[in-house]
């Protein structure tokens, strides 16, 4: 029997993978499935990070994500609507260049592409404003709602349990799981609790992963016409402001880098947010200006000292799947499966590298170079 | 066919069927319909998604917990937001 810890996309994709390759799973989740961060992202997925590890990873997840709808017989909504990076000064441009050739390099097919042609791509950009951009077709966006409601009925099916408003409180040797609805006996523990990690590898004594949340937030704009902003496109130069239309409903998503250190618990919207993000949004696409904003929300990367997860073992019978610093939701079919894999047989086709992503490596003062992080 | 959620066209059947799969958190059926999330904020839906809830789970409804409001309480335009930036 493996218990899961965290009932978010990385921990209920888990269950459904753990089920696949034959394994008893059980969740348990304190709220309900999804409260935490997955059902608060903007829901983009993106090969284009500037570094090996990422990139392949999420190559391969893109890969993942094509295959979801069918294999888990409900709509994920996932789609290639792309992302476009924008460039406002030369050595950006540069810095675009070289990402682009180490992407390429891992088979991604970002290509370097003119004002003009990005204008076509999103008609009412703001394309005076840019020197060039940096466009990925493969990149898109999924549905956080759909993908988790899908993982969780093909898990059911596979006969995981899934215990929602149920806290772990405690963790005793062997494996007991102690929860607000009893105890649990448990051969192997995986801890998928993101934002809320360090309190339960404390529970074992093994707070080795260094995560702070940090409240981000988004405004999202009422339904315009399908088509105008379809993929993320964003200006890391303007404070990693991006908008994005919603893949369901054609609301337009608008996220910026203004972040709070704060409790996770603690998702209450901020006014201050909510003028910075459509300060940014109008200058990225003007049109925006006469659109109506229906929502606000906050939710929280989970962010370790280097912007990437910890992935792997902890100890003995003890995994962790945590810190994903804002990309846990694009990442979740790879992560799942490679670390699935990795429990049930020693080893996996997932090209996640473990070395990379070792849970341990802070205690070893090994920090990454930094994900490529936006929002 | 009768629309619950006038913003995204959302029917009692489509509410009825979710809640007879298993999805009887309120937080979840509004995620997976988008029951609340159109430019009413729910004033409309929601009463009426709780109701159901009840009826089909043998609660009381003041036993089902409110989704949370957010900002703004009714559709702002984004100019009046961004009036004197540049």
């Amino acid at each position: 029997m493996i218990g899961i810890i965290g009932g978010g996309i990385i921990g209920v994709a888990t269950a459904y993978e753990l089920a696949k390759l034959g394994e008893e799973v059980v969740v348990f989740e304190k709220k309900y499935l999804g409260s935490g961060s997955t059902f608060r992202c903007a829901s983009g997925i993106r090969a284009q990070f500037t570094d090996e590890a990422n990139i392949k990873l999420m190559k391969y997840s893109i890969d993942r994500w094509n295959e979801l709808s069918d294999e888990l017989g409900h709509d994920v909504m996932f789609q290639q609507t792309g992302y476009l990076f924008l460039a406002t000064s030369e050595e950006e441009v540069e810095a675009f260049k070289n990402n682009i050739k180490l992407q390429n390099k891992f088979g991604v097919p970002t290509k370097l592409i003119t004002p003009e042609e990005a204008k076509e791509i999103v008609p009412p950009l703001n394309a005076d404003a840019f020197l060039a951009g940096a466009w990925n077709p493969e990149d898109g966006k999924a549905s956080p709602f759909h993908t988790l409601y899908a993982y969780r009925k093909a898990g059911e099916r596979l006969g995981v349990k899934f215990y929602e408003y149920t806290k772990v409180i405690g963790i005793e040797e062997g494996w007991k799981i102690k929860t607000t609805r009893g105890e649990f006996k448990v051969d192997i523990i995986v801890n998928a609790t993101n934002a809320w990690a360090r309190e339960i590898n404390a529970m074992i004594g093994k707070d080795v992963v260094p995560i702070k949340p940090f409240k981000h937030q988004l405004v999202k704009t009422e339904p315009i016409e399908r088509g105008q902003i379809e993929p993320l496109v964003c200006p890391p130069a303007w404070n990693d402001s991006y908008v994005i239309q919603d893949g369901e409903d054609g609301g337009v998503i608008c996220g910026t880098a203004l972040e709070y250190e704060s409790s996770p618990d603690d998702v209450t919207p901020t006014y201050e947010f909510a003028k910075e993000v459509l300060r940014w949004a109008v200058k990225i696409v003007p049109a925006l200006r006469h659109v109506h904003i229906v929502r606000q929300w906050a939710g929280h990367y989970a962010r370790t000292l280097d912007n990437n997860p910890a992935i792997g073992k902890l100890t003995e019978n003890f995994y962790v799947a945590i810190g994903f610093s804002g990309h846990g939701f694009m990442m979740a079919p790879a992560v799942a499966q490679a670390l699935a894999e990795k429990i049930v047989k020693g080893r996996t086709k997932v090209p996640l590298d473990w070395d990379w992503f070792d849970p341990w490596r802070f205690e070893r003062g090994e920090l990454r170079s930094s994900a490529f992080q936006i929002g | 066919m009768r629309i619950v959620c006038r913003c995204n066209d959302v029917t009692v059947e489509e509410i009825e069927k979710l809640i007879d799969e298993g999805v009887t958190d309120l937080e979840e059926l509004r995620r997976l319909l988008r029951i609340g999330m159109g430019p009413c904020q729910g004033r409309t839906c929601i009463p009426i998604v709780i109701s159901i809830l009840a009826r089909k789970t043998g609660r009381r409804p003041e036993e089902i917990p409110l989704p949370n409001a957010r900002f703004p309480v009714r559709p702002v335009k984004i100019e009046a937001l961004v009036e004197g930036e540049k």
